[in-house]
């Protein structure tokens, strides 16, 4: 999926903080993260749980609910600041320019409406002097684009499969043309094969409108083969980030290449490899790079300064400071893992 | 009408079959269970207290015996009780001999019911919109103080509620009337001066009612309200742009009603036992003074008929909720 | 010892033992403490009919004033207050006991005796208590405390059963359970040993919910003129003011008082049940 890379970038996110009250001090669930976004491009957000991916996803339309709170930053939507807006200029954006495809379309449909009084609701809220008619025939257009049959329009959600209301939900998100659509782990709950469905599906549909698509989760198989552009999150910050093929075929950063590393092949039978260890509370982050303790290649400076972002290889970057010292990572030291019967 | 929606009515007027079997038959027992026969227990006691001295005892208790067969055994008399109730023959009145139980019973029946039916209404709708609107997020701290006093309001049984509001608006600042129905010396016409009468002397018990009911559902929906509004379909609602509004209620009060219903079902027992109460305090014509009048007057068969009057409004109460349940929530559709 | 208080505390912080639980169990004590000690500073006699000058309103001579039949009201009142509480307590366990027995056995061994169990246990729920209470109270010949007590009880076991027996339920699907059945234990040592004490806080929660609605069927019954004539109780007292037209001649204090006391407990009760089930259920400690 070829991107025009000289287009002015129309989502820009700047130094991001998003912070999580607990008793016992903020959790930094999002860490001075930046990035920019071009029209039609797939962004894919990857992290571990804990990582702030849907932290970041809730940031990004400014709905994060507390305990969390956005603390500083700028979310920049076609110039607009979204964390600047009033509520009622917020509320004409969403939907309208960025939409949200939700983690569990399961829970995320009002149970209690029919499913084109849902649609068509979100509808009305920025286009309010549609009639009943051209609503219906809008509701239509958009089941089919999704591959939803016709009746699905008037049953209610618990009448749906869970990949039928993942994709009600894409019905919804792309109703209005949006230019940027955050789609928020959509697959997890769902099975593989309608996990490859609904994959598809998102693909189509953007294809078909141009919009540009931060894809966030956890599945590194899943966003490789959708994503052209990835960003790796850890601990709340992004450590990686640049096109796909490169970021897999020569990772810079050491939790990248352990990424990468653990994805099961289907040609070569070998021992199923993890990441050991576990990533830091958000809590009281150490000073200096958060991999440290489960980073192999880690050496004393990593310990007392914070890396920051810079550029590894064409367009793209990784904060780490083995580099520029390095021009690619070493192999990896052997490591422990459970032998297969071979 | 689809299968499955005739299944559960069936279903669910099934339950109110067994409830009323129940009752009616705990109804019969109890009072066998006790040493000494029922009817004959009862003139005694009349007898002894001093009312109804002018009925010849011998006579009634006689009669009542043949009629009612109580020299046979138990089964029969199970049987014939069943009989009479499905005749609507409750049986006679000994203060009032010979009053019917289910003239007494229909004359007193539409008073409780209104009573009943409009505070109970009136409680759930303002409770349920007070407890809506401590619920938004931006709610001051004005209303906020009002949470405490809805837990001390709740908190005090309904029937001393009535005695409060009779001391403070009937006997110092003398705004309503008492106790009772209706004027005694009226003749009841349909008119607005009955009417208004009628009114005057429902004011206080009705609200005796609705204060004591109005927290309890005040707070509840407060606290559903709460649940409602963390759940992920209203995050979404947020994404697409929807106004706060139309989420506060189509998405958030919507949801939060269904168990709103549930508790009111859960909870008509109770309210129908303190409004009964309330209508002794107020002498109020209903089913409530009556029931209290026959057991000052040991008047069995009226007590034995209120009681029965009693469960069964209430099950059939309960039928109703459980009909409505389905038109709120979709998802008990099938 | 100390490590109850640090417990306590710790508890206290983590926003388990909400401001509502103290406040409540604060109430409750407050009342208790009223009744137990009271009766050591008072005459019992000035609390029986005829005692004292009728008709007093509070003043100098009596607190509280007297009533109509010439009983002194404070007296009345520090008496009144613990039988009536004894009334709810007895009602109360002996509620709870059955419920959780009946409950623990319909959830334990399930097939007809958990069908019987919860049919009766259903159909009375949905009856109004007071049209069956009125029927066995207005049918007892010699009525004591004690027998209140074990009537208002009859009709207390329901929740606690509904409450035990869907606990039970639940519990049995948990692992540790089938390691336990699968280690050897028999139905009853499981009964006790696993079951038993994850459904403690539930007996806790259900035991505050039936004493109070014990306490509100006693004194409903008692208001009536169903309960024991001849012990002082708050809800005889009650009557009593009803029988002498006390609201519409304006004797306040004598009404008035009983109610502030059963208002205290119910309040107690109430602050209590919400509290402790914040302590019971931490997910809803941090608000």
């Amino acid at each position: 999926m070829a991107v025009d890379m000289t287009q002015k970038p129309i989502l820009v996110v700047k130094d991001l903080n998003v912070h999580y009250d607990t008793g016992k001090g903020p959790a930094k669930a999002v860490n001075d993260v930046s990035f920019s976004l071009r029209p039609g491009e797939r962004l894919g957000l990857i992290g571990e749980s804990g990582s702030g991916k849907t932290t970041m996803a809730t940031a990004l339309m400014r709905l994060t609910r507390a305990p969390g709170r956005i603390v500083s930053g700028s979310v920049e939507l076609d110039g607009q600041d979204l964390l600047k807006l009033s509520d009622k200029d917020l509320r004409e954006v969403r939907l309208r320019d960025i939409a949200l495809m939700p983690q569990g379309a399961m829970s995320s449909l009002n149970p209690v409406m029919r499913l084109e009084e849902q649609m068509i609701d979100a509808i009305v809220a920025h286009v309010p002097n549609l009639k009943r008619p051209e609503l219906d025939a809008r509701v239509q257009q958009l089941l089919k684009q999704v591959g939803l049959a016709p009746e699905v329009a008037r049953r209610y959600p618990h009448e749906l499969s869970g990949g039928m209301k993942q994709r009600a939900a894409m019905a919804i998100a792309t109703s209005l043309s949006p230019k940027v659509i955050v789609a928020d782990e959509p697959t997890s709950a769902l099975d593989v094969v309608v996990q490859r469905q609904v994959m598809q599906t998102l693909g189509r549909l953007q294809d078909g409108l141009g919009a540009a698509v931060v894809l966030i989760g956890h599945d590194m198989g899943l966003i490789a083969q959708f994503a052209d552009t990835v960003g790796v999150m850890y601990a709340g910050k992004i450590v990686e980030i640049g096109p796909v093929r490169q970021m897999i075929e020569a990772p810079k950063h050491p939790y990248t290449k352990l990424l990468v590393e653990s994805l099961p092949g289907i040609e070569v039978k070998q021992a199923l490899v993890g990441i050991p260890g576990l990533p830091p509370p958000l809590v009281n982050l150490p000073a200096g790079c958060s991999f440290d303790p489960r980073c192999p290649f880690a050496f004393d400076r990593c310990r007392s300064e914070t890396p920051q972002l810079q550029e590894v290889a064409p367009s793209q970057a990784a904060a780490c400071h083995l580099y520029p010292g390095l021009s690619e990572l070493p192999p990896l030291p052997a490591r422990a893992g459970r032998e297969l019967n071979a | 009408m689809n299968k499955e929606i005739v299944r559960y009515i069936a279903t669910r007027f099934g339950q109110l079959l067994v409830v009323v079997f129940v009752a009616v038959s705990v109804n019969f027992i109890i009072p066998r269970l006790l040493p000494g026969d029922p009817v004959q227990t009862a003139l005694a006691r009349l007898q002894t207290s001093g009312g109804a001295s002018n009925v010849d005892i011998q006579a009634v208790s006689a009669a009542y015996r043949a009629r009612y067969g109580l020299d046979a055994p138990i089964w029969q008399q199970y049987i014939n009780y069943w009989g009479d109730l499905l005749t609507l023959d409750l049986g006679v009145s000994f203060a009032n001999f010979p009053e019917k139980v289910s003239t007494m019973i229909g004359n007193a029946l539409p008073w409780s019911v209104t009573l009943l039916a409009v505070a109970t209404l009136i409680a759930f709708s303002v409770g349920s919109l007070l407890g809506a609107r401590l619920a938004w997020p931006t709610a001051g701290r004005g209303i906020k103080s009002l949470v405490p006093f809805l837990m001390v309001l709740t908190s005090i049984p309904f029937y001393l509620l009535a005695i409060i509001l009779i001391y403070f608006f009937a006997v110092v600042l003398k705004w309503f009337p008492p106790a009772g129905g209706v004027d005694t010396t009226r003749i009841m016409r349909l008119d607005w001066a009955t009417t208004r009468d009628i009114l005057e002397h429902a004011f206080l018990p009705c609200m005796a009612i609705v204060l004591g009911n109005v927290g309890f559902w005040a707070l509840g929906m407060r606290s559903q309200m709460v649940n409602v509004l963390g759940e992920d379909y209203i995050t979404f609602a947020e994404a697409k742009g929807l106004h706060p509004r139309r989420i506060f209620v189509w998405y958030g009060m919507r949801n939060a009603l269904l168990a709103q219903v549930t508790a009111l079902a859960l909870s008509l027992g109770s309210v129908v036992s303190g409004a009964v109460l309330v209508e002794v305090i107020f002498n109020y014509p209903g089913l409530g003074s009556l029931l209290y009048v026959a057991i000052r007057g040991q008047d069995y068969f009226v007590i034995q008929g209120v009681v029965l009057m009693l469960i069964v409004s209430l099950a059939v109460l309960l039928f109703i909720v459980d009909l409505l349940y389905p038109l709120l929530d979709p998802r008990i559709r099938r | 010892m100390n490590r109850f208080w640090a417990n306590l505390r710790r508890n206290y912080e983590q926003g388990r033992i909400s401001p509502l639980l103290i406040v409540g169990l604060g109430i409750l004590l407050s009342v208790v403490l009223f009744g137990l000690i009271g009766p050591f500073f008072t005459d019992a006699t000035n609390a029986q009919v005829g005692a004292v000058r009728p008709r007093r309103p509070p003043g100098d001579d009596y607190l509280l004033g007297t009533d109509s039949q010439g009983r002194d009201m404070w007296a009345l009142l520090i008496y009144a207050t613990p039988n009536t509480l004894k009334m709810g307590l007895i009602a109360g366990f002996i509620g709870v006991g059955l419920g959780t027995v009946l409950g623990l056995i319909a959830g334990q061994f399930g097939g007809w005796i958990d069908a019987v169990i919860r049919v009766i246990s259903d159909s009375l729920l949905t009856v109004p208590a007071i049209a069956i209470l009125v029927i066995i109270a207005g049918n007892i010949d010699r009525m004591s405390t004690f027998v209140m007590a074990l009537v208002v009880a009859s009709l207390g076991w329901m929740f606690t059963a509904r409450t035990v027996r869907a606990q039970v339920l639940s519990i049995r699907e948990k692992a540790y359970v089938e390691v336990a059945r699968v280690n050897g234990e028999g139905p009853l040592e499981i009964l006790f040993r696993e079951v038993m004490p994850n459904i403690m806080p539930y007996i806790v929660a259900s035991f505050v919910g039936t004493v109070s609605g014990s306490i509100l069927a006693v004194i409903g019954l008692e208001a009536l003129g169903l309960g024991a004539l001849e012990e002082m109780t708050l809800g005889n007292t009650i009557y009593w003011s009803q029988q002498s037209s006390a609201v519409l001649r304006g004797y306040w204090w004598w009404w008035g008082p009983p109610i502030v006391m059963i208002a205290l407990i119910f309040i107690g009760l109430f602050l209590t049940s919400v509290g402790f089930d914040r302590f019971a259920n931490p997910r809803l400690a941090r608000r």
